[in-house]
């Protein structure tokens, strides 16, 4: 019999907790409230379920509902900043006030509906840049030798690790008139004035590019790492040249992590409000930074909810296609 | 041709890591600058570390958020562990596509829309016994547990997924019932998946400005929020020195955290194998 001499993480707590339920289940209150539990048709298992269940229902879908309800309303003066949408009329019938004024503004007024273009613009031009860097990268590391892998997957997810707000700011210092990037250059005499790079839809390009790049990264690293490479070697036997076989082979296998990756940088994208706020012009026109201005400078609650909602019906269709290929990528892998 | 792909590979690599690099090395590198113009080199000085720590405002703000990430990643590996192994073990059941799709929702979800869904929740729910009624701490935490407990779900779910199932179906088969076999088998093989959940939830719960600003009430400043203002009036030292011990803390734990999972993992293989070794099974490749 082999000695076992490592002890896992945790592994003493958990016989310890172990044994304190052997304890408890001897213990009369505990089997009381069991037995009560049984015969209202409550096993272990429901609760288990009920945990995340209701935490995400009350915090995630409820709330959903309450900003459809509030992009009905009219604002008002007071706590809170909106009217109600029901109430008791004059001769106790209750009265429902829909307010669908938000929606037509939006659909009416040319600054949302080029808020709206502009992100998605904004969102895919970033996102096919992080593709173009983000897939050779991944398959570089892919394909390195297993002892650099890890180290070069640790250099992807480190930046991750560290404060986004901070990699923002970094890219400041090095963007303005007077950053490192423009002092390089006119010391090396490439250039006699500075070139104007901050509050640029250049800047916000780079801004973004260099935030989401990890996580287009990593779904890829996942998918390509998995990849047979008989396949690959096959295929060149076969007489197609190692582009060929990349494109034939390596690319169309790729594409549910390709997929993941761009929805992981598309879909927060369009949203974003922190890179186009601190790199990106004052004009630079993003539905993040509508809907923020929205709520915390007009004070306009049901306004910031209906642009809410509408950025949300944009989104549903990129948000179900991650989900489908998220499920089939975890299905796979249970399945491996 | 295989040593042209082989090189422009190494040049994207290589490429790609100083893009990712340059910025964090040059603000640890002008933290240190005795100047106030933040890139023009002054010589080498530790000044702005000291009003870094003069700066009261700015470390209330640290020790509030460094608490806030605590309180959300102890509740976020609670329920996040819960979802992962509903999700992972417990097949079909009624509700489990809301589930699923309700942890994965938050994952990608625009920063704008969840703090705002959050805070009219709050405001809506303000009136009832039992719910804060100034919004602060409470309110950011339940939002930092919603949006990071999807992270640890993923992280659980994932090494649930590769983990045999018929050590816990040996357990059950001697007679523990499943709580039992949840605390003594699966918990200590899932530990270093709830250990990266936790770190994960901690850091992005200290890094939120987006959800953290909608949640917090009028005189909740954390350390987000603070740099977020200070940035916005423009580049100062006091943050570059801030940056740097923020990434090296990060640096100094992931990779000790990274050098201690690894050397598990490989004590954990190296004894599956002599045992399976020594029950006459050869060891699976």
């Amino acid at each position: 019999m082999a000695q076992i001499r490592y002890v896992p993480l945790g592994h003493r707590m958990s016989s310890r907790m172990g044994r304190f339920l052997d304890t408890m289940s001897h213990f009369p209150p505990y089997r009381w409230s069991m037995d009560v539990a049984r015969r209202l048709g409550v096993t272990g298992r429901t609760l288990v379920i009920a945990v995340p269940w209701i935490w995400l229902m009350l915090f995630f879908l409820i709330p959903f509902v309450i900003v459809l309800k509030i992009s009905f309303a009219d604002t008002r003066l007071g706590v809170p900043p909106y009217t109600s949408l029901v109430e008791w009329g004059q001769a106790g019938y209750l009265q429902l006030k829909l307010n669908i004024g938000n929606y037509l503004f939006i659909l009416k007024d040319s600054l949302y509906f080029e808020a709206f273009l502009s992100s998605v613009k904004v969102a895919t031009i970033s996102t096919i840049f992080c593709l173009l860097l983000g897939y050779p990268m991944s398959y570089g590391i892919a394909r390195a030798s297993p002892s650099w892998r890890n180290t070069l997957l640790l250099l992807i997810i480190l930046p991750f690790w560290t404060s986004f707000l901070v990699r923002v700011y970094a890219w400041i210092g090095l963007l303005r008139n007077n950053g490192l990037i423009n002092n390089v250059l006119m010391g090396l005499g490439i250039i006699d004035e500075p070139i104007v790079m901050m509050q640029t839809d250049f800047a916000m390009y780079v801004g973004i590019v260099y935030s989401y790049l990890p996580f287009m990264i990593l779904p890829l690293y996942s998918n390509l790492e998995k990849h047979d490479n008989t396949l690959l070697e096959a295929a060149v036997d076969l007489g197609a040249t190692p582009f060929k076989a990349f494109l034939r082979v390596t690319l169309p296998l790729s594409m549910p992590g390709v997929i993941a990756g761009s929805m992981l940088v598309f879909i927060p994208a369009v949203g974003e409000f922190v890179i186009p706020r601190l790199l990106g012009g004052t004009d630079s026109l993003m539905i993040g930074r509508v809907l923020w201005d929205e709520f915390f400078s007009n004070r306009n609650w049901p306004m910031a909810s209906a642009v809410a909602i509408a950025l949300l019906l944009v989104l549903v269709l990129p948000i179900m296609l991650f989900q489908y290929f998220q499920a089939k990528e975890t299905a796979g892998a249970a399945h491996r | 041709m295989n040593q042209n792909r082989s090189f422009f590979l190494l040049t994207v690599l290589v490429l790609g890591f100083a893009f990712l690099y340059i910025p964090i090395l040059s603000v640890i590198a002008f933290s240190f600058n005795e100047s106030k113009l933040v890139t023009v080199w002054g010589g080498f000085s530790t000044k702005w570390y000291g009003v870094l720590f003069d700066d009261h405002q700015m470390l209330d703000g640290v020790w509030l958020s460094l608490r806030i990430a605590a309180v959300t990643a102890c509740g976020a590996v609670i329920i996040g562990t819960f979802a992962g192994l509903v999700l992972a073990r417990f097949g079909k059941f009624r509700g489990r596509t809301t589930l699923a799709g309700m942890v994965t929702a938050p994952l990608v979800m625009p920063e704008v829309i969840t703090g705002l869904s959050l805070l009219l929740l709050f405001v809506a729910f303000a009136p009832l016994p039992l719910v804060p009624d100034q919004r602060g701490f409470s309110t950011i935490a339940i939002a930092h547990i919603t949006l990071t407990m999807s992270y640890v779900t993923v992280v659980v779910q994932s090494r649930l997924s590769t983990m045999d199932e018929s050590l816990e179906e040996a357990a059950m088969d001697l007679g523990a019932r499943p709580a039992k076999v949840f605390l003594v088998i699966t918990l200590p093989i899932i530990a270093p998946a709830i250990v990266s959940g936790w770190l994960l939830a901690f850091t992005l719960s200290l890094d939120d400005l987006v959800i953290a600003s909608f949640a917090a009430g009028p005189s909740t400043n954390t350390l987000p929020m603070m740099i977020f203002s200070k940035v916005r009036l423009g580049v100062t030292p006091e943050i570059n020195a801030l940056a740097t011990l923020m990434v090296s803390t990060v640096t100094i734990f992931v990779i000790a955290a990274g050098v201690l999972m690894a050397r598990q993992e490989k004590t954990r293989q190296r004894d599956a194998q002599m045992a399976a070794a020594t029950a006459g099974v050869l060891p699976q490749p």
